[in-house]
C-alpha cells in the first residue's frame, strides 16, 4: 500500500521533476507578453493568446504539442496549412480603407520604400550564417506584418515560427516608440514643418471597387506564389467597397478575424517550447527583426525626402515613415510628429495613404520574394 | 547558388520587382481615376 501511495505522490510531482531550466524562463516570457498585452495595451489581441500559449506549452508532460495534443491539432490545421494568416487577411482587407492611397497614387511608392528593410535584413541574416530559407523568413519580419511573416515562415522555416512571429508582432506594437527618434534624426525642422494641405475627395466608388481586382490580377501575374496573400486581402476589400455583401464583410472583420486571431495566437505561443526557443539563433532573430523594422523607417523617410525634392517641396518626408504595414499606428506617429513642429499641419490622411500603401507593399514584397525564390529554383 | 549571389539577387530582383509592381499599380490607379471620375452623387450611395 505504501508503494501505491508513493507511486501516486510521484505522479503528482512528476511535472516538477521533468521541468527543464528553460521552461520556467519561458513561463516568465509568457507572463511578460501577457503583461505587455494586458497592462501596456501592446497588440493585446495577439500577445494575450501568444503569452498564454507559451505558458501552456512549457508545462511538462501535458503533451499539448504532441501528436494528439489540442494545440498540435490547431497548429497543424491552421498554421501549417497557412489557413489562419490568410483568413486574417480577409478581415484586414475588409477593415482597410484604401481611399487615402487612391487619392494620391504616387504615395504608393512610399509603401515600396518601406520594404527595403526586408531585403537588407535578409542579406545580413545570410552573412550571419542562416540558411537561405531561414534568411527569407527573418527578413520578412521587416514587412512589419504579422500574418505575412507567419505565412512565409510556416512554409520555409517552421522551426523559427515562434521567434519570427513574436518579433513581428512585438515590434509592430513598438512602432510609436522607436520611429520618432529615427524620423527626427533624418529630417530637418523645416522639412518636418511642411504642410501638405488637405486631402481632396476625388475617388469614385467604381475606382474603389475596381482597385482590389486590378491589384489581384496584376500582382498575381507578377508574383503568382504570393497570390493567396494578395487575393485574400483584396477579397476582403472588394466585399467592403462593393457594399453588396455586408453580412460577409461584417463576419470577416469581426467573427472570423476574432476566432482566427485567438487560434493563431495560441498556436504561435505553442511553438515557444523553451527547449527549442531559447537558443542563440532566437536572440539573433529578435535583433535582426528590430533592425529590419528600423531600416524600413530609415528607407521610408529617405524616400520621402527624395519625393520632397522631386515634387518641389510638396511632400513632408515624415509620411515616408508610415510606408510600413503597421496600420494605423505608423500613420498616427507621422501625424503626431508633424503637428509637434507645425500645429497647423494635418498629415494624417496623407500618412494613411502611405500606410495603406505599406500594407499592399508588404504583401507585394512577400509575393515577389516567393516568386523570385521559385524562379531561382530554391523552393 | 552561393549566399552572396543569392543575397544580391534577392535585393536587386526582389526590391526592384516590388518597386516596379507598385509603380505600375500607381499608374493604373491614376488611369482608373480618369476613367471613373469622382461624382458627388457617389457619396452615400448604398449598394448593399
Amino acid at each position: 500500500m505504501l508503494d501505491a501511495i508513493l507511486g501516486g505522490l510521484n505522479g503528482l510531482i512528476s511535472g516538477f521533476v521533468h521541468l527543464h531550466w528553460s521552461n520556467p524562463v519561458m513561463i516568465v516570457v509568457g507572463l511578460l507578453l501577457l503583461y505587455l498585452g494586458i497592462k501596456k495595451g501592446f497588440e493585446p489581441l495577439l500577445l494575450v493568446p501568444i503569452g498564454f500559449g507559451a505558458i501552456l506549452v512549457n508545462i511538462p508532460l501535458a503533451g499539448l504539442m504532441e501528436e494528439e495534443g489540442f494545440l498540435r491539432i490547431i497548429y497543424d490545421a491552421g498554421v501549417m496549412t497557412e489557413l489562419f494568416p490568410l483568413l486574417i487577411f480577409v478581415g484586414i482587407g475588409a477593415m482597410t480603407d484604401f481611399g487615402p492611397l487612391l487619392e494620391n497614387p504616387k504615395i504608393f511608392l512610399l509603401g515600396a520604400a518601406g520594404q527595403f528593410g526586408i531585403f537588407l535584413t535578409l542579406a545580413l541574416a545570410l552573412a550571419l550564417g542562416f540558411t537561405k530559407l531561414e534568411a527569407v523568413s527573418i527578413g520578412i519580419i521587416g514587412a512589419c506584418d504579422g500574418p505575412t511573416a507567419i505565412y512565409v515562415t510556416s512554409q520555409y522555416a517552421p522551426h523559427l515560427l515562434g521567434a519570427v512571429s513574436v518579433a513581428a508582432y512585438s515590434y509592430m506594437s513598438l512602432v510609436p516608440v522607436f520611429q520618432p527618434p529615427i524620423m527626427r534624426f533624418l529630417t530637418t525642422k523645416k522639412e518636418r514643418m511642411i504642410n501638405m494641405g488637405s486631402v481632396k475627395k476625388s475617388v469614385s466608388k467604381t475606382t474603389k471597387i475596381v482597385f482590389p481586382l486590378i491589384v489581384t490580377i496584376i500582382g498575381g501575374l507578377v508574383a503568382p506564389k504570393g497570390l493567396p496573400l494578395l487575393g485574400t486581402i483584396m477579397l476582403g476589400n472588394l466585399m467592403k467597397e462593393c457594399g453588396a455583401v455586408a453580412r460577409l464583410t461584417k463576419a470577416s472583420e469581426n467573427e472570423i478575424a476574432n476566432i482566427v486571431t485567438l487560434l493563431l495566437g495560441i498556436s504561435i505561443g505553442a511553438t515557444m517550447d523553451g527547449r527549442l526557443f531559447l537558443t542563440h539563433d532566437t536572440l539573433i532573430i529578435l535583433a535582426l527583426g528590430f533592425l529590419a523594422i528600423c531600416l524600413d523607417t530609415v528607407c521610408g523617410v529617405l524616400f520621402g525626402k527624395a519625393m520632397k525634392i522631386v515634387t518641389g517641396g510638396k511632400v513632408n518626408p515624415l509620411i515616408g515613415a508610415a510606408g510600413i504595414s503597421a496600420y494605423p499606428m505608423a500613420a498616427r506617429v507621422a501625424q503626431k510628429e508633424g503637428q509637434k513642429y507645425n500645429p497647423k499641419n494635418y498629415l494624417l490622411m496623407h500618412a494613411m495613404g502611405a500606410n495603406t500603401g505599406g500594407q499592399v507593399g508588404s504583401v507585394i514584397a512577400a509575393a515577389v520574394m516567393l516568386s523570385v525564390l521559385k524562379g531561382m529554383g530554391i523552393v | 547558388m552561393d549566399n552572396l549571389t543569392f543575397g544580391v539577387s534577392m535585393i536587386v530582383v526582389g526590391m526592384g520587382g516590388t518597386l516596379l509592381t507598385l509603380w505600375i499599380l500607381s499608374l493604373i490607379m491614376v488611369i482608373l481615376k480618369k476613367i471613373f471620375p469622382y461624382k458627388a452623387e457617389d457619396e452615400g450611395k448604398n449598394h448593399g
